[in-house]
């Protein structure tokens, strides 16, 4: 039995296994399924300062080893999600991380005040890389100066660890994460989906209402792969790594890589129960490698 | 209700025609078989089939209690239920279930009749819908829609459950039952004051078209006479990837986690 406890950006894990935002829901979904409190935590549904119907249906495309969605962040906004949602999870014993998204830095920095307010918030992921929505977005996640702009604006009122979520959609993605660090962020996770499209050929038409969507899954692991190895000789802030982890395996192939933490996403819908396996076998890996501490993966890539 | 993750045996996998065949499954480990209401789904796991990432989302046809058997009625459509469709006696197949919120059995149901409609594959989940409801007192007629009698799935089942009326697009008819030519929307037993409610399931157009048949009728005023079962498109099946939406009277719904059932009066068909 390995030590898995994990510090980032001021919050301790008990372990580096954290869902990723939009996949989980509010986390209740799972309880059948897992123990939520054996999680190092979750990240909530997107959420904007005002509610989102989100995209038209149909707003899922499978593709080999993944799938493309576009649901353009549909929630009820933030102050619903304060005073309905979290007060059924405050008492979880795990890290409840809000993902926070918006159009316009206005919304964004009003979006993180209130959340400061929340004590039982301990941090936010700020998306800065939803591909799905017309404004904003990926927008402010695609220019570096954009980037530092909105998080700083957001670090000024929040106060809490800040985690930004990066888009892969850029020609360089170190570069965006110098500026978010230069900002203030105290942790960047990547990567947020690919943008990606679908095609019905014998209807001619575009699978998604959007035409366009995000792709994620097996399939994008090795593009996460590599952006977090480019991150992580980037920066000095941690990295929580996300994108196509199916199993333990592809978490420590995160680690190795750099990340200290890991998010699952896409797989919690073919597996419910797959962050309860990954946290038991990432400890399976360390005991067979001979690491009392997990610390002692991170970035250990040889190469 | 409480979703299990479960790994099912394959008992039997009868192949009704050339697109239909029956999974009847047990749970490998012996358990009993949880509760299922009419109407719920489960989502199948199929296994190295490099096209398939997703979970195939599929109606719950019959739970044998008895035999503690679950039976899924499944049609032959892409890479997932053609996979599906090759299993054997003795495969094992990862299940969660049960899913969504199914028909409406009504508190009153030893005094109604009610008709079930269905084409095609979304005949699925009315044997069991018809099961609950004999057994909640109810009266229970059938009416299926296909475009020739051969399409028509599991029909000596049905009849086992209650009255069974038949319409075929070809006319082509089945010695004993009242079958009529062109959709079910045509068939005479539709009429209105006839029935107390109304469950439907299959082609969206099908469903569409009773829904606005029944909508002028006295008894559509009352919550949940006509109920129809959706299947858009889904990944996760718990209402957490937010995926297979309907755009309801009270904005996105989950066809999952909300549904698959929904009153006709929630809709904006």
């Amino acid at each position: 039995m390995a030590n898995l406890t994990t510090h980032i950006a001021g919050l301790t894990l008990k372990n580096p296994v954290l869902t990723a935002s939009g996949t989980f829901g509010y986390g209740t979904e799972f309880s059948d399924f897992i123990d939520l409190e054996r999680l190092g935590g979750f990240i909530v549904k997107g959420t904007t300062l005002h509610p989102r119907q989100g995209n038209p249906y149909p707003r899922l495309a499978e593709t080999p080893s993944g799938m493309i969605n576009a649901v353009g962040l549909q929630n009820k906004g933030v102050a619903y999600y304060i005073e309905h949602i979290h007060p059924q999870l405050a008492s979880l014993k795990t890290n409840v991380i809000v993902n926070l998204s918006g159009s316009c830095i206005e919304d964004y920095v009003e979006g993180a005040r209130m959340l400061n307010e929340v004590e039982t918030v301990p941090a936010i992921e700020l998306n800065i890389s939803c591909p799905n929505v017309k404004a904003g977005g990926m927008g402010f996640g695609t220019k570096p100066e954009m980037a530092f702009e909105v998080v700083k604006e957001v670090r000024n009122v929040y106060r809490k660890p800040l985690i930004v979520k990066l888009t892969p959609n850029v020609t360089s993605i170190s570069e965006i994460a110098k500026a978010v660090e230069d900002a203030g962020a105290d942790s960047v996770s990547l990567i947020n989906t690919v943008l990606a499209m679908a095609v019905d050929a014998e209807r001619q038409r575009p699978i998604l209402s959007t035409i366009t969507g995000g792709l994620s899954g097996a399939a994008v692991k090795p593009i996460a792969l590599r952006c977090v190895w480019q991150v992580y000789h980037a920066v000095k802030i941690p990295i929580i790594g996300l994108g196509g982890i199916m199993n333990a395996t592809d978490a420590i192939e995160f680690m190795l890589c750099g990340a200290r933490v890991v998010e699952v996403g896409t797989a919690n819908f073919i597996d419910p129960a797959i962050t309860m396996k990954i946290i038991d076998g990432i400890d399976e890996y360390l005991d067979r490698h001979g690491c009392q501490n997990i610390s002692e993966i991170v970035g250990a890539l040889k190469v | 209700m409480k979703k299990y993750i479960t790994d099912f045996m394959v008992v039997a996998n009868e192949q009704l025609s050339d697109r239909l065949f029956v999974l009847r499954l047990t749970p490998v480990d012996g358990s009993r078989i949880a509760t299922c209401h009419a109407g719920q789904f489960a989502e199948l796991r199929v296994d190295d089939e490099p096209q398939v990432f997703l979970r195939r989302p599929i109606s719950i046809h019959r739970v044998d209690y008895d035999a503690n058997e679950l039976w899924l009625l499944i049609q032959r459509a892409g890479h997932g239920t053609s996979k599906l469709s090759g299993l054997r006696a003795r495969d094992l197949l990862n299940i969660i279930y049960p899913l969504g919120n199914g028909f409406t059995i009504d508190e009153q149901s030893q005094e109604m009749h009610y008709l079930l409609i269905g084409g095609g594959v979304g005949v699925a989940p009315l044997l069991e819908t018809g099961y609950q409801l004999k057994l909640s007192g109810a009266q229970v007629s059938f009416l299926l829609g296909g475009r020739s009698c051969a399409e028509i799935a599991q029909v000596a089942q049905f009849c086992k459950v209650g009255n069974v009326y038949i319409t075929t697009e070809d006319g082509s008819s089945i010695d004993g039952l009242d079958c009529q030519r062109g959709f079910v929307t045509q068939h005479s037993v539709l009429k209105e004051g006839r029935f107390d409610a109304i469950r439907v399931c299959g082609p969206l157009p099908m469903m569409k078209a009773v829904a606005h048949l029944v909508s002028s009728w006295e008894q559509n005023k009352r919550p949940h006479f006509c109920e129809v079962s959706l299947e858009n498109k889904m990944a996760c099946g718990l209402g957490v990837c937010l995926c297979c939406v309907e755009d309801t009277k009270d904005g996105h719904k989950c066809v999952c986690s909300d549904g698959p059932v929904f009153d006709i009066h929630d809709l904006k068909w």
